[in-house]
């Protein structure tokens, strides 16, 4: 008889752990305003991306096509992958001085992990990492970048 | 005639190969079984697939460097896989980081590990057949992955820690965000009972299976939840406190049945402790700098640190040996993935090759974190 009341109880106890998992799952079918999910490519205009967020690796210059950043390489040295490669220029300054300016900051998108290190590294804030995140393109080549400006300065002063 | 009698009466033993594409060993994790029939009889990790040489990167980088490198471990606990190596390297340098720092550093702590617990939460269900909770699971670990994007910028592979503080001050909503999330984390975590925990099926499933004995479990070396779901008390964070670990009042969540059953309950209920020691904390951030300026090239005395903290696996611990140069001379990690798969096969022998699957979520494997 124990064995009988047993074996039911059992199968009541079981069927009633099921209902309860579904009545969690059917409050959330009756309530679709808690449901979080984004519908990602349709909510492009409102999608809010913090400030912080690292998904690329940007030089800002100024609204005359002038840049931060001296050439001094901290940035290539703090690299862990190698992603960036300054290639520096010489020239003659007026003053008849031979002088090491920037001629590219190349900044390879596809080996950079986004650990941050450059930017912390920069002595003259040139570089900063920016919101954009949708790095996809058909061609492996877009993604080695060049990030000054073709015809862009050095920013007066930041030198000293 | 004569039937050619099949003989029943001896079965012979066959090999199967689970993996290392099998959706339930969650990576390229590749287990060479032995069975019986249905009964395991051996089962052999085979690892590899995604060896990277982290430790072996770590000697041509800087100590800076060594950082991002660590997240590619165990991603799920990344945070506290920079904060070994930091602390390493503060031990070294025998720098002393502002509170403010500790504190954060443990506020993220918790909340990274409430963000593995919930997601391993999720992907246990799915390994037992229940996708709704693999996406209930998300939905609270992609709140704290929110979190952690205002505060450093990065959703999973984070480098938040440098050696001497921490990479960004926290962002001046920090706590507010945190504690909306606790208030709306402490009203689902008792949805995760009533889904998993008391369905009839799943407890079926791992009641009284896959049993690992406490000898066994220091035995292997097991650490974690795992561990102390077979009665080991191996907490890191109470043995050799770190951070703000000594200021907090917090239970050593602690099982005695040593099966599946309690490796998961040991999670749920650890992530009770961990809100608790977010709850303690969150007010009482205190004022001062997140970072002690270290110079730019860190060299560290010629001698051995090691450092253990608890991740949300186990014990992770990173052994530097320095001979004052730019570059460690070795970096060895200790892994609790890795200590943690070795005694998979005391536990798989005997249990029936469905059970497999659940030892293993609840093992809470993540492979880059074994193959480093």
């Amino acid at each position: 008889m124990n064995e009988v009341t047993e074996y039911f109880s059992d199968i009541f106890k079981g069927v009633r752990s099921l209902l309860k998992g579904m009545s969690v799952t059917g409050y959330y079918f009756l309530h679709p305003k808690e449901i979080i999910t984004q519908q990602y490519p349709e909510n492009r205009d409102v999608l809010k991306v913090p400030e912080r967020f690292r998904g690329e690796l940007v030089m800002p210059h100024t609204a005359d096509n002038q840049h931060r950043c001296t050439g001094c390489s901290a940035c290539q040295l703090a690299c862990p992958n190698g992603s960036i490669i300054i290639v520096s220029d010489r020239i003659e300054t007026p003053e008849g001085k031979k002088k090491k300016i920037i001629d590219k900051h190349v900044y390879n998108l596809a080996m950079c992990t986004f650990c941050n290190l450059c930017v912390r590294a920069c002595p003259t804030d040139a570089i900063v990492m920016s919101n954009d995140f949708e790095h996809a393109t058909y061609d492996r080549g877009d993604l080695i970048k060049i990030l000054n400006q073709p015809g862009s300065k050095v920013l007066e002063g930041i030198e000293e | 005639m004569t039937t050619a009698a099949i003989d029943t009466s001896e079965t012979k033993e066959y090999f199967i190969n689970m993996g290392p594409q099998h959706p339930s060993t969650h990576g390229v994790l590749r287990l060479l079984l032995t069975l019986e029939g249905e009964i395991i009889k051996n089962v052999e990790p085979h690892i590899g697939y995604v060896h990277r040489a982290i430790e072996k990167m770590c000697e041509k980088s800087s100590f800076q460097q060594i950082i991002h490198l660590t997240d590619r471990l165990d991603y799920l606990s990344c945070h506290m896989n920079n904060e070994a190596v930091c602390l390493a390297v503060e031990q070294g340098l025998e720098m002393e980081v502002p509170e403010r720092v500790k504190v954060i550093r443990t506020i993220i702590d918790e909340l990274n590990r409430i963000s593995s617990h919930t997601l391993w939460w999720g992907v246990m269900g799915m390994d037992m057949g229940a996708i709704t909770s693999f996406l209930y699971g998300f939905r609270e670990h992609e709140m704290i992955t929110e979190i952690f994007e205002e505060t450093c910028g990065a959703r999973l592979t984070m480098s938040y820690n440098v050696p001497g503080g921490l990479m960004f001050d926290i962002p001046p909503h920090f706590q507010k965000m945190v504690k909306d999330f606790l208030v709306h984390f402490k009203k689902k975590l008792p949805e995760y009972d009533t889904l998993l925990s008391n369905n009839i099926i799943f407890t079926e499933r791992t009641k009284g299976i896959g049993y690992l004995s406490k000898e066994n479990a220091i035995a292997f070396g097991v650490t974690g939840p795992s561990a102390r779901a077979s009665g080991f008390a191996c907490d890191v964070r109470k043995l050799k406190p770190y951070s703000a670990y000594h200021k907090v009042n917090f239970k050593e969540i602690i099982f005695t049945e040593g099966d599946c059953f309690a490796r998961y309950k040991a999670r749920i209920d650890e992530m009770w402790e961990s809100v608790s020691i977010i709850e303690q904390l969150i007010d009482n951030i205190p004022e001062g700098d997140y970072f002690v300026k270290t110079k730019a090239v860190i060299k560290l005395p010629v001698g051995e640190y090691y450092q253990s903290v608890e991740s949300a696996r186990g014990e992770f611990g990173v052994y530097i040996v320095s001979d004052n140069k730019k570059n460690p001379y070795r970096v060895k990690f200790r892994s609790p993935g890795f200590a943690n798969l070795s005694a998979l096969n005391k536990i798989a022998q005997g249990c029936k090759i469905a059970d497999l699957v659940a030892i293993m979520s609840t093992l809470d494997l993540v492979i880059p974190d074994i193959d480093r």
